[in-house]
């Protein structure tokens, strides 16, 4: 190999210095691209519409409600300044199809370029959505096909795919759990407006809680890192709990073993018990929430189910619920009466309409697609497969990072900077020196309630070669933490720009480009 | 691997789990497809969409524009769409500084100050502009009229029915299909968000200027919103009208029809209520050697700082979506974007004249419009329009009767730089030949 590569190396040198006598003086444009609107040329265009083929005729709309400024600001550039622009801009991102993105709780698995093109099929995508039914029976299909498929996945059986993400679906779940006590205690449900959130959720569950007007009472992790029993009792004694929101496994990479007891005790206070299914990707194939006593839940098919995350979105929160909260569940329900399906909009106690028209439709094709290639054994196996790369990385770290919780980690184990930050050196340090290493750091500071937190989840897009390049990383890290620490905490050094100063961009705000003043 | 880490089975990994709790049957989902079934398969459900395949003239939320082959393109890079949100800037910078982009040219088309890094979709959006109102005004009525998107409105009742706000509707001019007069005058000094579309679900533009004048004599604020973004090239942005929140719907820009979605929400608003806005804001930012990057910024506000305090629950927007509007607007740019508005008012003038000459058909409404305009036929629209799309594979607008069961005869036409006049002549003579029974 070596022989192969160094003529190539020798060759450069000889034509920069003997063969041209070029010597660089700037670097490509590619790392300082910059803003379109600092790009824009007056003139240029970067398309063509067809000619106007009606005879152009004085428009009704009065001239004062009509713009006056001539979009001035707007860029004016050509299809290859807008190419260039963003193709140079891709390079500065990390990506999964670079490499492992091991954050927890988020999920970041390949997402196959088959789905890509189920979505893309003209069929779907040239498809309106005010379609009258008839027109539209294979896109209602495939809705209600992926309503089957979570179905069994979850145990439970009412499903909505309307929400638009995670946190939506959350929102969705609250206020059907709102809607079913309404129903069931009448006006003695106004006294029951308290939900059970565990110290270690995500921040989107204490907002949707609040969003459907309930008020959060924190409750406490035991020293195991699970939910405490006690607290969760002394909590539910005083009748106003209307439910409790739990991740499963949780946050910690914990299965809440206690989850059958956690939900008896909810529901015999009156409460529900909603499910976020941030870290479904433990249990798909080997154990459902429905069967484990929970009321509903949302999943989110931008992490298990392998719909792109898109650089934040979009995402498909589905709620999956109870045959007793079905009637609640958003409108319009997608059914199927004889071989027609249908919209069923005579739900009188539905919460009503979360989205315009039927939620993220695209989303829905590529997790269908996503379903199907796996089968119902893929479906199982991947799911041993993240929880076994999981369960990897945690005996491989073992040594040189602080483990806070004893118990066996599901999909996502959770480390501490404990033993580095004797150094100096802390969990935001080790993931910027990550970088370094070629992969894209883990979930930090999550959850809140360990301190120093780094939440790993590899997922099972990764095999075992990859896995121990990122052991590697970490302990060679966890080595530099103690014999150069300046190093570690000025990482990264091969990134296009270091470390932002955050504190003075959010106290002075820059959020739009305006032309320059001079 | 289970033998690195002592373990004996696939089954012992999941210890942790009671037993009683593991589902000891294997899903009852299909058995795994090859590609080529696969595809078969979505092929022939595709196959039973015949609406995808016709000439249409469908708007209502959701409309066909041209999409340039290069916004697929930029879409489908790995470095974009497989991407996570940009928690790490430094190696995100594509990511970010693509939404500082799209933050700047949604404050461009709508007139405004800032503008966040995406919602769900305009129905949401409004949903949450309506709740920041409340926060910044702390009253809590807000007022829309009946020719707002039915939809967008019942989306609106969800989110705020347990927020204590209430929503009053109040009717719009049947004469001229525009609800600003009505609007004006339901105005009060309880009022949070007076809430108007424009143009309306009816297509007609309403005069924003004046209820922006109505809605500050009360101190309430005036949420402008939009479900035909591509009305932005030609109508004066409802910053300049005066607006306090502007929210719309982005899918004109780029982002095909899929059934409804994923879309973009736009969500735009004053400077100084930049920190109450919801969602995710990228900002400008420098390292130590004075380069300059782009951050998420103002996440004090959010959901994972703040917890139940936060402006939104919102976590996961619609990233890829906005970068498609930005790949479309900035190819389009200043002139394309004018061009195609300027284009769609033209081909709908055309069109709406020429059904209006079409023995049986007329316009109820004398409001002007944009590229939607309301049309009423001489018999039950969902018979018409079903009888059209069969017949003559047209899908000629959207019945009103969907959402207005007093309407039987009235259905909403759209028309984009899209329909050639070919096609549109072809929609007239259609409702000609089915109007005369």
């Amino acid at each position: 190999m070596q022989l192969s590569f160094a003529p190539l190396r020798l060759c450069g040198k000889l034509l920069f210095s003997m063969t041209t006598g070029i010597t660089k003086v700037t670097t490509h444009i590619s790392p300082n691209e910059q803003l379109i609107f600092e790009r824009s040329q007056t003139g240029r265009i970067g398309y063509r519409l067809p000619a106007l083929d009606v005879d152009e005729v004085p428009l009704e709309i009065p001239a004062e409600f009509r713009r006056d400024d001539d979009l001035e600001g707007m860029p004016e550039v050509s299809e290859v300044d807008v190419i260039r622009h963003f193709v140079r801009m891709s390079t500065w991102n990390y990506s999964i199809d670079l490499g492992m993105y091991p954050l927890g709780s988020c999920t970041m698995k390949y997402n196959s370029r088959l789905n890509e093109r189920v979505a893309r099929i003209a069929g779907f995508a040239n498809l309106h959505p005010l379609t009258e039914e008839h027109d539209a029976q294979g896109a209602l299909q495939v809705i209600y096909e992926l309503q089957q498929h979570l179905a069994d996945i979850t145990g439970l059986p009412g499903i909505s795919l309307q929400p638009a993400a995670g946190a939506h679906g959350e929102m969705t779940g609250i206020m059907i759990i709102r809607a079913f006590l309404d129903a069931r205690d009448g006006a003695a449900a106004s006294h029951r407006r308290t939900m059970l959130i565990p110290d270690s959720a995500h921040g989107t569950n204490p907002a949707s809680a609040h969003l459907s007007g309930f008020s959060v009472k924190t409750i406490k992790s035991t020293a195991e890192g699970l939910t405490d029993l006690d607290h969760l009792r002394e909590l539910c004694a005083h009748g106003e709990v209307a439910g409790l929101m739990l991740t499963n496994p949780n946050t910690l990479g914990l299965f809440e073993r206690n989850i059958k007891q956690i939900c008896e005790i909810v529901h015999e206070a009156g409460g529900l018990v909603y499910m976020d299914g941030a870290n479904m990707n433990a249990l798909v194939g080997i154990a459902r929430p429905g069967d484990m006593g929970v009321d509903v839940i949302h999943l989110n098919l931008h992490k298990t189910f392998s719909t792109p995350h898109g650089g934040g979105g979009p995402g498909s929160g589905p709620c999956c619920c109870t045959k007793e909260l079905e009637p609640f569940l958003p409108l319009p329900r997608i059914v199927k009466s004889g071989e027609q399906f249908r919209l069923d909009y005579d739900q009188p106690r539905s919460i009503g309409r979360v989205k315009a028209f039927f939620g993220n439709y695209g989303m829905m094709l590529r997790a269908l697609s996503y379903s199907l290639t796996h089968g119902n054994d893929g479906l199982r196996e991947a799911t041993e497969a993240a929880v076994l790369n999981a369960r990897y990385v945690a005996a491989g770290l073992i040594d040189d990072y602080d483990k806070p919780f004893a118990g066996a980690p599901m999909h996502e184990v959770v480390f501490t900077d404990k033993r580095q930050s004797r150094k100096g050196v802390h969990t935001l340090d080790i993931a910027k020196r990550l970088i370094d290493y070629g992969f894209h750091p883990m979930t930090i500071y999550f959850p809140l309630i360990v301190q120093g937190a780094m939440l790993i989840e590899p997922t099972e897009s990764v095999g075992r070669q990859e896995l121990d390049q990122f052991i590697a990383a970490m302990k060679s890290i966890a080595t530099e933490a103690v014999e150069d620490p300046e190093l570690v905490l000025n990482a990264p050094h091969d990134t296009r720009i270091g470390r932002l100063d955050e504190a003075s961009a959010a106290r002075k705000p820059v959020l739009r480009w305006k032309p320059s003043t001079d | 691997m289970l033998e690195a880490i002592g373990l004996r089975s696939a089954e012992d990994l999941f210890d942790s789990i009671p037993r009683e709790l593991r589902l000891q049957r294997p899903l009852n989902t299909p058995a795994a497809l090859s590609e080529i079934e696969l595809l078969d398969k979505f092929e022939q459900m595709a196959a039973r969409n015949p609406a995808a395949r016709r000439i249409s003239f469908m708007g209502g939320g959701a409309y066909s524009h041209y999409i340039p082959t290069i916004v697929d393109h930029i879409l489908s890079r790995s470095e974009f769409f497989t991407a996570y949100t940009p928690y790490q800037p430094e190696i995100s910078q594509g990511t970010l500084q693509t939404i500082f982009e799209f933050q700047t040219l949604v404050c461009q088309l709508t007139g405004m100050e800032v503008a966040n890094a995406s919602m769900y979709d305009g129905s949401t959006a409004l949903a949450e502009a309506v709740l920041m109102a409340e926060r910044v005004t702390k009253r809590s009525k807000a007022i829309a009229s009946t020719a707002a998107h039915p939809q967008y409105l019942e989306v609106v009742r969800t989110y705020v029915q347990h927020a204590g706000i209430h929503l009053e509707l109040v009717p719009f001019d049947e004469r001229t299909g525009q609800s600003w007069k009505s609007l004006a005058e339901t105005v009060d000094n309880e009022t949070a968000a007076l809430v108007v579309q424009s143009p309306n679900f009816f297509g007609c533009v309403e005069d924003v200027a004046a209820l922006a004048d109505a809605a500050h004599a009360k101190g309430a604020l005036l949420v402008v919103v939009i479900t035909e973004a591509m009305s932005l090239g030609l109508l004066k942005s409802p910053g300049a009208c005066g607006a306090d929140i502007v929210v719309a719907e982005g899918q004109s820009f780029g982002v095909p029809l899929s059934f409804g979605g994923p879309y973009v929400g736009l969500f735009a608003t004053r400077e100084k209520y930049a920190r109450q806005i919801p969602g995710r804001l990228v900002g400008e930012a420098y390292d130590k050697k004075g380069r300059r990057g782009f951050v998420l910024t103002l996440a004090t506000r959010e959901q994972h700082i703040r917890r139940e305090k936060a402006t939104s629950n919102i976590c996961t927007n619609e990233g890829l979506i906005a970068l498609a509007a930005t790949v479309y607007l900035e190819t389009m740019g200043r002139r394309g974007v004018q061009e195609a508005a300027h284009q769609c008012a033209q081909k709908a003038a055309y069109a709406a004249r020429a059904i209006a000459g079409v023995k049986g058909y007329s316009l109820p409404f004398s409001g002007p419009c944009f590229n939607e305009f309301v049309v009423r036929g001489p018999s039950k629209a969902t018979d018409l329009l079903s009888r059209l799309g069969e017949d003559k594979g047209i899908d000629g607008g959207i019945a009103l009767s969907r959402f207005m069961p007093d309407r039987q005869n009235d259905f909403l036409v759209c028309v984009t730089e899209t329909n050639s006049r070919e096609q549109i002549d072809a929609l007239v003579a259609g409702l000609a030949e089915l109007g005369r029974g």
